[in-house]
Order: C-alpha cells, then sequence, then structure tokens
C-alpha cells in the first residue's frame, strides 16, 4: 500500500471554517448596487384558459419598475422536450405556472404588486392521475403535444423474457409505488441577473451545471434578439443541490427578462412555501414487476413496467426511465430483461433529478419483489442475493462491464452486522436491500467530461480552476486532496475555485456521482503535467534524471538520496525569475471513455459502478403503525475513500434522506395543489429521528478511478426503502408497496391481514 | 412607526430605530448587515435563523426587533475571538464533518451553545431536543451530533483555529 499524505485522510470541508463562522455568501446574501427584487405570479388554477390579465393598477405602484406577461417576452422555450416558457401564455396547465412577473425597489413593493394584478381564467378540466391521462379522451395538457404520453421510447428487451417465464421454477408479480418527494435544500433557489452596457450577461445562479446553464442562457439571449453575447454564470455558495438544481428555470430566465427590461440587477429568491411548490420533485411511479428464478435460485428475469408522472412540463424527471435502466438489467444477475416506461403529462407539479435520478423507485421495486421470491422460493433473501450477485468481471446484459465489485463483502458485512434471521421479539424483523450505480461518470450528455487549470504562485501555492460544483458534498476537498497528495503539498496549499464560467472550465455538471471520479481525474491529470514540468526543472538543478524524483513536504528530492532535494518555491522562483523565465501552469480535461446507450440502451455508460447493501433492524408497533428503525447498516463499496469523514457525510445524509424517503416523506397532491408547503406536514426528518447507522465501506481500488476512488453521492438513499420495507415483512408479515410507509398504511395492511387470516 | 432601542450585539452596545414591524431576522441581516444568520423559512420552522437573547436561542424570523431592548443578542458573528480564534463548538463542527453546505450551520450552532451554556455536558437525548428545531438536509445530523458530543462528553482540547493535521480517527 502505498504511504499516502492527503488522500484517504479525514482533512475537514475547505470551506467549512468558513460556513461556521457565517462568512459564505449564498444567493440569499448576495447584493448589488442599484438591485431591484423580483417576483413571480403563479396560476390559480391547475388547467385553464387565461383570458385577460390587467397589470394596469400594478404598474402604478410606487416603487415598481417593470411588469411582465406572457405577450411581453421572446419565444423563450426551456426544458428537456423544450416545452415550458418562463410566462405562460394562451394557457396555465399546473398551480406552479408562472403568469406574471414584477421587479420592484424592495420585495415588499413587488409582493403588493402581484396582488394588483387581475388575472381572469376560464378553468379547464384537469388530469391528474397519470394512468387516466394516458386515455384517448383525457384532456391534453398539450394540445399540439396530440396525447398526454411523451414520445420517449424507454423500451428495451434483452434475451428472451416470454420463455424465461416458462421456463422459471419460481415466481412473483406485483405492483409497487412512489409518490412525489422533494429535495429541501435549506437554502431557497434564487438568482441575479445583470447586464452591461453592451448587453453581455452575468447571473448569479444556485446551479449544479453551470456550462450547461450557460448554454440555455445563452439561447434565452437569442431568443431575446441579443446575438453572439457572453454570458458568466457565478455560482454562489449553494445551500444544497441533491439534484433540484440540475435544469434551468422559469426563475432564472424571468431575472433575465426583468433584468433586460429595467436595466438593472434584478434578484429573485424564493420563499420556503414557493420552494415546496415552484421546484421540481421526484417522480412518482406505478410499476409492475414481475421476477422469476429457478430451482438453484438463479434469477431467470425480470419483466418491469412502468407510469411516470411527468406533470406539466418536461425536465429531467422524464429521463429517469435511463437511470432505472441500471439496477432493472444490472442489479445482480439477469439474463433475460424487459423493461418499458411511459412519462404522462398531467396537471401535476413537473419533477426533475433528485438524488438517484430514478434509481431509489426501481431500487424499492426490485428489492422488494427480491423478498418477495425468495419467500416463494423457499431461499433465505440474503442467500438469494448472493447466489445472484455481481462479480467484478461481469458484463452485464446492457453491456455494463463490471470493473470492480465489492457486493459480496457488502451483503455479507451487512449481515454480520445486523445478524440472519432468527427467531426473534414480537413485532421485530431485519431487512436487507442492494443496489449498483454508476460511480465512474455517467455519460448522458455528448461529452461527460471535467476540465482543470492548475496555476501556481513563485511559493509553490496553487490556484485550481475546476470545472466541478461544489455544493456542500466536498468536491472543493477531494480536488485538493488528490492534487496535493500528487504535488507533496499540504492539501491548503491547493485553493480550489469552483464558482464562475470566466475563469472555470468546462464541466457538464454535479450529477450522477460523477465528480470524485470525473473531476477528481480531471485534477489529478493537471497534477501530473505540473509534476512533470517540476521534475524537469528539478532534474537540471539536481542533476539526476526526472525518473528518479519524488514529490513531499513542499520538496522535490531524489527518491533514494532524500538530502539531495529542492524547495519547491525556490525552484520556482528560480525558473520564474531567470533569462526567458517561465511560471507553472497546466490545464488539462479529462473525458471519460464511456459510452452513451445505443438506442437499444446498450452502452458501457460508467467508467465503474458502485455498489452496496443496506440493512434495517425495525420494530413495528402493531397497535399504531409505527415503525421504529433500531440500527441500521449501510455498506459500500466505493473503490477508495478519497476522505472517509467526508465520505461517511454522504452516506449518513444519503441515508437519512432515504429513511424520510420510505416512512414519512411526501407532496401532498389534491387536484393539482400542493397541500403541504412546509416542513413540519411535509414530515421532513428533525435530529429527533436520527438512527444509529453504520457506515462500513470496502475499498476495492478501481483500476479508472482517481486513486482508485469511485463516486458515492447517491448511493446512500437508493435501496433504503426496500430494506426497511423488507425488515416491516420480516416484522409483522405485511407487506407495503406503496411509500411513503406510514402508520397508516401499515395499520390498513395489518387489519386486512387480519380480515384474511379470519 | 419606529422606536429608538438600546441592546447589546455580539457584546458592543448599540442604540437603533427598530421599525414595529421588523423581525430580528430583518434587522440583523437588512439593516445591520450581518448576513450570517440565515432565512430557510420564515416561520419558526427550520432553525435557520437561530440567535441567542438573553441566553435563550430564538428564531429571528419570528421575533419582534423590538424586542431585544435591553437585552443581549449574540449572533454567529459574535463566537469567533477578534484574533481569528474559532468557538469550540465551531471547530467542532469543523473538524467532525458536522457541515455540507452550511445554510443550517450558523443556526445550528447558535442552538448547539444555548444549550451547552445551560448545560454543558448535556447528552444525546438533550442535544436531541435541544436541536429538533434546527432542520439539515445534507448530513442526516448524524456528525452534528458528533460535533456537539465531542464538547460536551469534555472531549474540547485547546481551541486554536487550523486545528487539523491530518488527525486520524479509529474506523
Amino acid at each position: 500500500m502505498q504511504d499516502l499524505k492527503a488522500v484517504g485522510k479525514r482533512i475537514p470541508k475547505i470551506d467549512a471554517v468558513d460556513k461556521a463562522t457565517g462568512r459564505v455568501e449564498y444567493i440569499q446574501d448576495i447584493k448589488l448596487a442599484g438591485m431591484l427584487h423580483g417576483k413571480i405570479l403563479y396560476s390559480k388554477y391547475p388547467h385553464a384558459r387565461i383570458v385577460n390579465i390587467d397589470t394596469s393598477k400594478a404598474k402604478q405602484l410606487t416603487g415598481v419598475r417593470a411588469i411582465l406577461t406572457g405577450k411581453d417576452i421572446p419565444e423563450i422555450k426551456f426544458g428537456v422536450y423544450k416545452d415550458n416558457r418562463p410566462l405562460k401564455t394562451g394557457k396555465v396547465r399546473s398551480y406552479r405556472d408562472e403568469v406574471a412577473a414584477v421587479a420592484a425597489i424592495d420585495p415588499e413593493i413587488a409582493q403588493e404588486a402581484l396582488s394588483l394584478i387581475k388575472v381572469t381564467y376560464e378553468a379547464l378540466p384537469g388530469i391528474f392521475d397519470p394512468e387516466a391521462a394516458m386515455k384517448e379522451d383525457a384532456p391534453l395538457v398539450h394540445e399540439e403535444h396530440k396525447t398526454n404520453i411523451l414520445k420517449m421510447p424507454w423500451k428495451l428487451h434483452y434475451g428472451d423474457v416470454e420463455t424465461a417465464k416458462k421456463e422459471t421454477a419460481y415466481m412473483v408479480e406485483n405492483r409497487f409505488s412512489t409518490t412525489w418527494v422533494t429535495h429541501c435544500c435549506l437554502g431557497t433557489s434564487g438568482a441575479i441577473a445583470q447586464f452591461d452596457n453592451t448587453n453581455n450577461l452575468t447571473i448569479y445562479t444556485n446551479t449544479q451545471i453551470p456550462s450547461l446553464a450557460q448554454k440555455d442562457f445563452l439561447s434565452a439571449l437569442k431568443a431575446m434578439g441579443l446575438r453572439d453575447k457572453r454570458v458568466r454564470v457565478i455560482k454562489p455558495c449553494i445551500g444544497g443541490g441533491f439534484g433540484s438544481k440540475l435544469d434551468t428555470y422559469a426563475y432564472e430566465y424571468l431575472s433575465i427578462l426583468l433584468a433586460f427590461h429595467t436595466r438593472k440587477p434584478v434578484k429573485i429568491v424564493f420563499g420556503r412555501e414557493e420552494e415546496f411548490f415552484a421546484t421540481s420533485t421526484r417522480q412518482p411511479t406505478i410499476m409492475d414487476v414481475a421476477q422469476g428464478c429457478d430451482k438453484n435460485g438463479k434469477l431467470l428475469f425480470r419483466d418491469i413496467s412502468m407510469v411516470l408522472d411527468n406533470g406539466a412540463y418536461t425536465s429531467w424527471g422524464a429521463t429517469t426511465p435511463s437511470v432505472m435502466m441500471m439496477p432493472i438489467t444490472s442489479l445482480y444477475r439477469v439474463p433475460n430483461v424487459r423493461y418499458e416506461a411511459m412519462c404522462v403529462y398531467t396537471n401535476n407539479t413537473y419533477s426533475q433529478a433528485m438524488r438517484g435520478y430514478g434509481n431509489p423507485q426501481a431500487t424499492f421495486a426490485i428489492e422488494s419483489s427480491m423478498d418477495m421470491l425468495a419467500e416463494t422460493s423457499g431461499f433465505d433473501p440474503m442467500e438469494l442475493r448472493r447466489i445472484n450477485a455481481n462479480q467484478a468481471g461481469d458484463v452485464s446484459p446492457q453491456d455494463f462491464q463490471i470493473t470492480t465489485c465489492g457486493l459480496d463483502q457488502c451483503i455479507d458485512e451487512v449481515e454480520k452486522r445486523l445478524g440472519k434471521k432468527t427467531p426473534k421479539e414480537k413485532g421485530v424483523g431485519v431487512g436487507f436491500a442492494s443496489l449498483i450505480h454508476v460511480g465512474g461518470g455517467a455519460r448522458v450528455y455528448k461529452s461527460d467530461g471535467c476540465g482543470t487549470i492548475i496555476k501556481m504562485d513563485d511559493y509553490g501555492k496553487i490556484n485550481l480552476f475546476t470545472g466541478a460544483t461544489d455544493m456542500g458534498q466536498g468536491a472543493d476537498n477531494m480536488v485538493a486532496q488528490i492534487v496535493a497528495e500528487e504535488l507533496g503539498l499540504d492539501v491548503a496549499d491547493v485553493h480550489v475555485i469552483h464558482s464562475d464560467t470566466d475563469v472555470c472550465p468546462w464541466d457538464v455538471g454535479a450529477h450522477a456521482s460523477r465528480t470524485t471520479f470525473v473531476a477528481g481525474n480531471s485534477a489529478l491529470g493537471a497534477a501530473k503535467k505540473i509534476k512533470a514540468r517540476i521534475f524537469d526543472m528539478a532534474s537540471k538543478q539536481l542533476e539526476a534524471p526526472p525518473e528518479i524524483l519524488v514529490m513531499a513536504n513542499r520538496m522535490v528530492m531524489v527518491k533514494e538520496d532524500p538530502k539531495k532535494r529542492l524547495e519547491i518555491g525556490k525552484l520556482l522562483r528560480k525558473f520564474h525569475f531567470s533569462t526567458n523565465g517561465e511560471m507553472l501552469m497546466a490545464e488539462y480535461f479529462y473525458d471519460p471513455e464511456n459510452e452513451n446507450l445505443g438506442r437499444d440502451f446498450k452502452g458501457n455508460t460508467s467508467m465503474t459502478y458502485t455498489f452496496g447493501t443496506h440493512g434495517a433492524r425495525v420494530k413495528v408497533d402493531e397497535e399504531t403503525g409505527k415503525v421504529q428503525i433500531l440500527k441500521y447498516v449501510a455498506a459500500h463499496d466505493i473503490g477508495r475513500a478519497i476522505n472517509p469523514i467526508l465520505l461517511e457525510g454522504q452516506v449518513y445524509g444519503g441515508v437519512m434522506m432515504g429513511i424520510g424517503y420510505a416512512l414519512t416523506e411526501q407532496i401532498i397532491h389534491e387536484k393539482g395543489e400542493i397541500m403541504n408547503p412546509n416542513f413540519r406536514d411535509y414530515k421532513i426528518l428533525t435530529i429527533k429521528d436520527v438512527v444509529p447507522i453504520e457506515a462500513p465501506v470496502f475499498e476495492t481500488f478501481d483500476k479508472d478511478g482517481p486513486y482508485g476512488a469511485k463516486g458515492i453521492g447517491e448511493p446512500g438513499c437508493v435501496p433504503t426503502a426496500p430494506a426497511i420495507a423488507n425488515a416491516i415483512y420480516d416484522a409483522i408479515g405485511v407487506r407495503i408497496k406503496d411509500l411513503p410507509i406510514t402508520p397508516e398504511r401499515v395499520l390498513t395492511a395489518i387489519k386486512a391481514k387480519k380480515k384474511l387470516e379470519s | 412607526m419606529g422606536k429608538m432601542i438600546s441592546f447589546a450585539l455580539n457584546g458592543n452596545k448599540m442604540a437603533v430605530e427598530v421599525k414595529d414591524h421588523w423581525t430580528l431576522l430583518h434587522l440583523l441581516r437588512e439593516e445591520l448587515g450581518l448576513l450570517g444568520t440565515k432565512e430557510g423559512c420564515g416561520s419558526g420552522e427550520c432553525g435557520a435563523c437561530t440567535v441567542i437573547v438573553d441566553g435563550m436561542a430564538v428564531n429571528s424570523c419570528l421575533f419582534p426587533g423590538l424586542e431585544i431592548a435591553e437585552k443581549d443578542v449574540v449572533t454567529i458573528e459574535g463566537l469567533t475571538s477578534p484574533d481569528g480564534t474559532l468557538h469550540p463548538l465551531q471547530k467542532s463542527f469543523v473538524e467532525n464533518g458536522g457541515i455540507q453546505c452550511g445554510y443550517c450551520t450558523p443556526g445550528m450552532i447558535m442552538s448547539a451553545k444555548a444549550l451547552l451554556d445551560e448545560s454543558p455536558n448535556a447528552t444525546e437525548e438533550e442535544i436531541k431536543h435541544s436541536l429538533a428545531g434546527n432542520i439539515c438536509r445534507c448530513t442526516g445530523y448524524v456528525q452534528i451530533i458528533d460535533s456537539i458530543k465531542s464538547i460536551s462528553e469534555g472531549g474540547v482540547e485547546e481551541v486554536h483555529v487550523v486545528a487539523w493535521k491530518n488527525k486520524e480517527k479509529d474506523e
């Protein structure tokens, strides 16, 4: 084992001191000279024709600087399907539809102006159930689309499921469902747009996709008639991401449009209620799952069809079936797979990316079904999983190449820590579920790349400009630790700048748990270039060939004769302040050799895959239906822990988010209206809900990962719900197939079971 | 309508005209420019805006500005010594992974401070009880509890700013 000084160390998050002292600036904290405040008027109906908008009274209010309606703005289209506009014309399709926007000298005046805008609507029949929306006579959300079913053909069939069904010894077939949940970032959404005199745009915005957002905003400028302009995206400190900032949104375009109309910087920041009803959710699903195995427990087939509630517009939520394909085809060895998913327009809120990107929904269905199959076939649930566990060297039916795989170890470890299914206390049970997730990037866009620029000063200190986005997860530490390790520096010598498209290179975005792998490799590549140059320089000074040099303790030295050494700063100054002087800079763009999915959805989408197994011991109160988690174990194969303390933070945070998904959290819709837009009624978990979590990790040292690392941002919340559902079944013999598993649902299931038994 | 009131802010005596409808959060952030205190919900649900008034942790988004007259107000900006030395709780949050996105952090630390000032050896149960009004979405609270417990269980070493030197912990 290499003796590492920075990688693998529990080094506190670089910006933690500034955060602990209240010094960092979130979008809420940024004020620009002359800045106006924008507010948005939302629809009063889930589906209605806009007959008239009267802004005359609002315009007369002192302090109002601009009021825009759909008629005042150019045709800016956004969203994956380009079916959304910053302000709606003609009709509204959900309660969160933006109808007008105001800029005023302070937020209170802007708010008052909204109340003075008179909108006349003509209500239309709404459609809120995706299955009903698929029927031919259903009201159309987008008439021009002709149907409510999105024309995205999520359909694959590998092997021969029908034949496998005939050969199967045991088979289970069930329907599962999941509902809306939302990110609940503590820092709400917001943006400030500002134009210079020649209409170049600077936008401060909470985004996980600075480079793609820049592209979206450039298109908006084009639609506004502003061609050949520059867009600079500046990310303030981000108060939580979890996928919520993976798209561009109406409020960002409205800050741009209002800034353009007023010639002043315009800030729009969401309040908490607005954050609940006007940002996008995880997509709800209805999932029909069939699985079968032979008499030896080998999985023969998996057959899944799904309906997803897309809501009224299309963001990345509609593409989550592409990620659901991953566990469906590749969690455990399963030779015959069929999957079909339909995303359906409704007049509900529209969904987006959220941590796990479809994987938590699919894994809930698959892993619940695995336990049901275990029971039907008579296999121990863990044994059934062991029989079918993925192994290094496997190529899955979707052509995923499993390079390293610690699934066996994870299964064993969780079972060891929770104990086998044994006769037990009344109402207590254990349950397990595993996961596969992309851990080595994910080529979902034309490029899966990330750039890094390293600039060294005369004293051996580094400014590192990365395309990566830190939203609290620790991307900044990860690159700093890798570069410090490579160059023998202290982590504190590496200053990471990740916030500005004017200075930082391109990156596809903070998604798919890709940052450690991709941005880490990018930083490593740049550091290697710097190192080669330093060895070159030092080689002359030390009269030793570069091959025998090493860097450590801010020195470059001869490996076998460490007394022959140079302080890096000294060396750099020597080369800087000489004839034909030179300063050290390096850039590196890393784009992994992973593949886009083909038309048949095959392709090695990631360079490596992260595996894990979770297990829960629960106690169910059969009188109240309340589920208590006594112990939770989340074991992961993470390749290499670059920073264990941050890694554990990702797992703990993911698990708690997963427990919320399993047991309490839901956005309650009633005919398209969100009935619980606050933390209390949404039932976000508090510190009182913390359960004992153990997070063992297995390092499999992936050959392509930076120092062997794989991604771990999302896995923590992927198999949580099925592990808990399986534990509940083990405890009291009722199977809950719909999330969240509320006490009401548990009680109803207990009653149904008793009725059946009597 | 406004009223001139006196109070102590992070140990400094102040006299400020405060309007009737201002919350303490508004006074701190918008009028006095202390941006360390955050607004997470504006309705007393999330605790991001927690500050300490006369030793009590309060949600400054609900607390009337006028009510601080003749009282002591401590905000996150008041915890760090003028020489930059962190308060032991700040240091502990930094070192124990209690901070990810950081938006809840000032409120978390202020709630924890109010608790430990009152009850320096607070148990895990007391910590959970006192911080039940502070929401965090990133950490799952586990390392926040660790951060506070490492102080309440007497784990405070000497307080200095850059305290980490690749400190290893047992797995």
